[in-house]
């Protein structure tokens, strides 16, 4: 089938604001976005820049506003969006070129949350025994793939670009409720400071934009519900996030 | 131009990069260069697990796991590395334990595993339950943890720097550095150390169908290659048997690992008849024949170049029952769809949103697809690169993971391996590494360092033809996949040979659409064309020049292995005038001498 893909375009060594070029393209019903830049970069215009790698949405690369929605352009069917298909670069960055931002700020915001384990007692010969349940707790935040879909779909992140945004809090969750790990206060109160959870309006848009379908809402609520407790508790049913 | 000075350069940010860098670190000024963002990098898409005999599930010893990996390799693999590998695994996944990867665990709380191809109870010949795991996304958390402990760590990163060449110091064959391209800029920067270890993976996009990220083009092993650095075992390229049909996209082997099954158009469980003992979970290269076996014998479902791979639970439980499995507590082994959705729930997405399929209500098309390097940059145990048949090291140069050849995988890799081989000689290579730029400073840089990177570039800038690369790669990867796939030909492979040339001589007169400098991906995937074509035209010269079978090396004209003659790894040097040159080393065998391959 044929279709339409309008793409904002911005190359800063000879435009001077974004503009929209459209291409057309022949392509399977079932191919991805990706497949349709691809056939753009290669066969017609090669000065189109889009970052991606390994296009089965597992490498976070390809994040992309793709007829108004947050998705990974590897994920997505050309099927699913009709003959027109629009295509501009995520929102709240700095456009590089074309569909290249800087994600730099990003990442500063993911480093902040303290992303690692620490315990500082000395490891026993085996590993630190862990029993399902408690591996379960933090299951759904350990798929984050940190390809920013979740935080560049939020309106508080786009009203003040200093809150840390969904994907940092997905990461602290990761380890604020991993039985192994000793830092969950600290990481805690990161989150407690004015750029912290108490940011997010409960919008939800964040999980509708997540490509690996995390209940980025409910981590949200389970850190604030730890923050009001003070204790890392029990997971939260599902009714019980709003 | 910028120049930098370091102690130590790592290329490449997946999990040998990393796991390098955590260890390198400790010896001095350390930095990671990656074209992409590290956690983009390929280990993230492995999926199934990372082998060790922790004996977690049900009895197992890392000699078991020495013996599987050696007669997986048919027999090719250096067995001094084999044996140093399986018995450091134990150790090394208890520290990514403590690390904080999240593995799945078992009701005790101690680390899952489950069974994959060609890891056995060497008493019974059984599967043994020998991969640890965190769901489906094994590769995802190791990458992820790795990540997280530089970032903790403060290791310096380069994020999305295209390293173009290795810098040699000719006098004293040193090693003086590389010459990276940082793609935001276009700007060429020189780092200056007495230490480079490539990590930059593998290159499965020479051929049509693949499991690998667009990446993986063989950066770091074609430009050592081009500086004179010989290339060990070229001819062995893995095809994974179960790819989504023309997409593919990799489904785990541990689909199989939970049971589920590959049917032919009969509905015939086939593998029964290729390996009677393990069945589907048989070495790669024995299943993706089989599957070829039974596509050319018009057995493909409709007739096609495809087989089902069956994950139903009624289909699984079917055969669990007429093989009486068991759990370990001695219970009747039976799946549930919430079972399969817990352990395999990417997996099952995948086939969802590709093929529109549910593999849990549905059987799923699959043909084999180009996966993995049992060959690359040849190095020692501790990941020094050797450069002939003396294994003479070459000081400052190193290689892990899928870019080098230790050799731990030989003629054929087993599933998980690759990932303990990332993180066992991704750590000794680091540690080594530390070592040397503790005792050595850097020699001086070369006259011109970016002479030749800028000479590349200018001409695939500026050049007098009109040849698109991108179309000369895709007809690569179409010939490759015909001529230089699962089964090869003397004459299938001169074909390739012929065309390839034909490729290089058009690769003269390409020229690139985009002349900007920053994020200029045109430019760089034009560079790209050139690597997978030097890679290319290895990997042809060495499959034609060995007359046997041998692992993922099939030769029609010479179906069996002969180890008289072949059991020996080949060498490819590159001459001055860019002709391949073949030698050949001995295999290493401590204990296990080559006997009939069975499963």
């Amino acid at each position: 089938m044929e279709v339409r893909i309008r793409i904002q375009r911005y190359n800063p060594e000879v435009d001077e604001k974004p503009h929209w070029e459209e291409y057309t393209v022949e392509v399977e019903p079932t191919d991805r976005v990706i497949d349709a830049l691809h056939q753009i970069k290669w066969f017609q215009d090669g000065t189109l820049a889009v970052r991606r790698s390994c296009l089965h949405g597992i490498c976070g690369s390809d994040a992309l506003v793709i007829n108004g929605r947050n998705r990974l352009a590897c994920k997505t069917l050309v099927r699913d969006l009709g003959k027109v298909i629009t295509v501009a670069p995520l929102r709240g960055f700095r456009v590089i070129k074309d569909l290249v931002v800087d994600m730099e700020p990003f990442f500063r915001k993911f480093r902040s949350v303290m992303p690692y384990l620490v315990n500082d007692e000395r490891p026993p010969a085996h590993e630190r025994l862990q029993s399902p349940e408690e591996r379960a707790r933090f299951d759904d935040t350990t798929k984050c793939i940190l390809c920013a879909a979740c935080t560049t779909a939020c309106p508080s992140f786009w009203a003040d670009s200093r809150y840390v945004g969904p994907a940092a809090i997905v990461q602290a969750h990761r380890f604020i409720f991993d039985s192994r790990d000793q830092a969950w206060r600290e990481r805690l109160q990161i989150l407690n400071e004015n750029t912290g959870v108490w940011r997010c309006r409960n919008v939800f848009n964040c999980v509708e934009a997540c490509p690996r379908d995390i209940n980025v809402n409910k981590a949200i609520a389970e850190v604030r519900q730890a923050l009001i407790t003070g204790s890392r508790g029990l997971p939260l049913e599902d009714d019980e996030v709003h | 131009m910028q120049k930098h000075e370091y102690d130590g350069i790592i290329v490449g940010a997946g999990g040998a990069g990393l796991m390098a860098a955590l260890h390198a670190s400790r010896g001095g000024r350390v930095a990671v260069l990656s074209k992409l963002y590290p956690t983009r990098s390929h280990t993230g898409a492995a999926q199934g697990g990372i082998s060790a005999a922790l004996g977690n599930m049900e009895p197992d010893k890392p000699e078991w796991h020495a013996f599987d990996t050696v007669k997986g390799s048919d027999y090719l693999a250096d067995q001094d590395a084999v044996e140093l590998m399986c018995s450091l695994a134990p150790e090394i996944i208890i520290e990514l334990e403590h690390l904080g990867l999240p593995f799945d665990r078992t009701p005790e709380g101690k680390i899952a595993q489950r069974r994959f191809g060609g890891h056995t109870n060497n008493e019974t010949g059984k599967p043994v339950m020998r991969a640890c795991h965190a769901a489906d996304r094994t590769g995802h958390m190791i990458l992820q943890t790795l990540y997280q402990q530089c970032i903790k760590q403060g290791v310096e990163f380069f994020d999305e720097f295209q390293v173009m060449d290795l810098l040699l110091d000719e006098k004293e064959r040193r090693v003086a550095g590389v010459v990276a391209y940082e793609i935001a800029t276009g700007e060429l920067h020189v780092f200056h150390a007495q230490a480079v270890l490539f990590a930059t993976g593998g290159w499965g996009r020479v051929w049509e169908v693949t499991s690998n990220a667009t990446s993986l083009t063989g950066d770091g092993t074609a430009l050592v290659w081009r500086r004179g650095i010989p290339l060990e075992d070229m001819e062995f390229f893995q095809f994974h048997p179960t790819g989504i049909y023309k997409l593919g996209i990799l489904l785990t082997e541990g689909m199989r690992g939970e049971g589920a099954v590959l049917l032919n158009d009969q509905g015939e469980r086939f593998m029964e008849r290729y390996a009677p003992t393990v069945k589907d979970l048989a070495s790669r290269d024995v299943v993706s024949r089989a599957i070829y076996l039974e596509i050319r014998e018009g057995r493909g479902i409709g007739g096609k170049n495809y087989v089902y791979l069956d994950l139903r639970p009624e289909t699984i439980n079917k055969y669990f029952e007429k093989e009486g499995a068991k759990w370990p507590d001695g219970s009747p082994r039976r799946v549930t769809k919430e079972y399969l959705l817990e352990k395999l729930g990417d997996t099952i997405g995948f086939c969802r949103t590709y093929l529109g399929i549910d593999p849990l209500e549905e059987p799923v098309p699959v043909q084999p697809t180009a996966h993995y390097a049992m060959g690359g940059i040849p190095t020692n145990v501790h990941a020094e690169v050797v450069v002939d048949v003396q294994n003479t090291v070459f000081p400052g140069l190193y290689a892990a993971g899928e870019c080098a050849c230790v050799s731990v995988h030989g003629a054929n890799r087993l599933g998980t391996n690759s990932l303990l081989d990332l993180v066992v000689f991704g750590k000794l290579g680091g540690q080594r590494m530390a070592q040397f730029i503790r005792q050595n400073d850097p020699p001086p840089l070369p006259p011109n360092p970016t002479a030749r990177v800028e000479e590349e570039l200018e001409r695939l800038r500026n050049g007098r033809g009109k040849e698109n690369p991108a179309e000369i790669r895709e007809e690569l990867r179409r010939v490759m996949m015909a001529n230089v796939g699962v089964f090869r030909t003397r004459e299938l492979l001169e074909g390739a040979r012929e065309k390839i040339r034909e490729l290089r001589e058009r690769y003269r007169r390409a020229r690139v659409m985009d002349p900007g400098r920053i994020f200029n991906q045109d430019l760089l995937e034009a560079w790209e064309v050139g690597n997978m074509l030097d890679i290319a035209e290895v990997t042809t010269v060495a499959a034609l020049a060995r007359t046997e079978s041998r692992g993922a090396h099939s030769r029609e004209d010479f179906p069996e292995r002969d180890d008289e003659n072949w059991l020996k790894h080949s060498l490819a040097y590159r001459r001055d005038d860019g002709a391949i040159e073949l030698d050949y080393k001995p295999v290493v065998i401590t204990k296990w001498q080559p006997k009939a391959r069975v499963y």
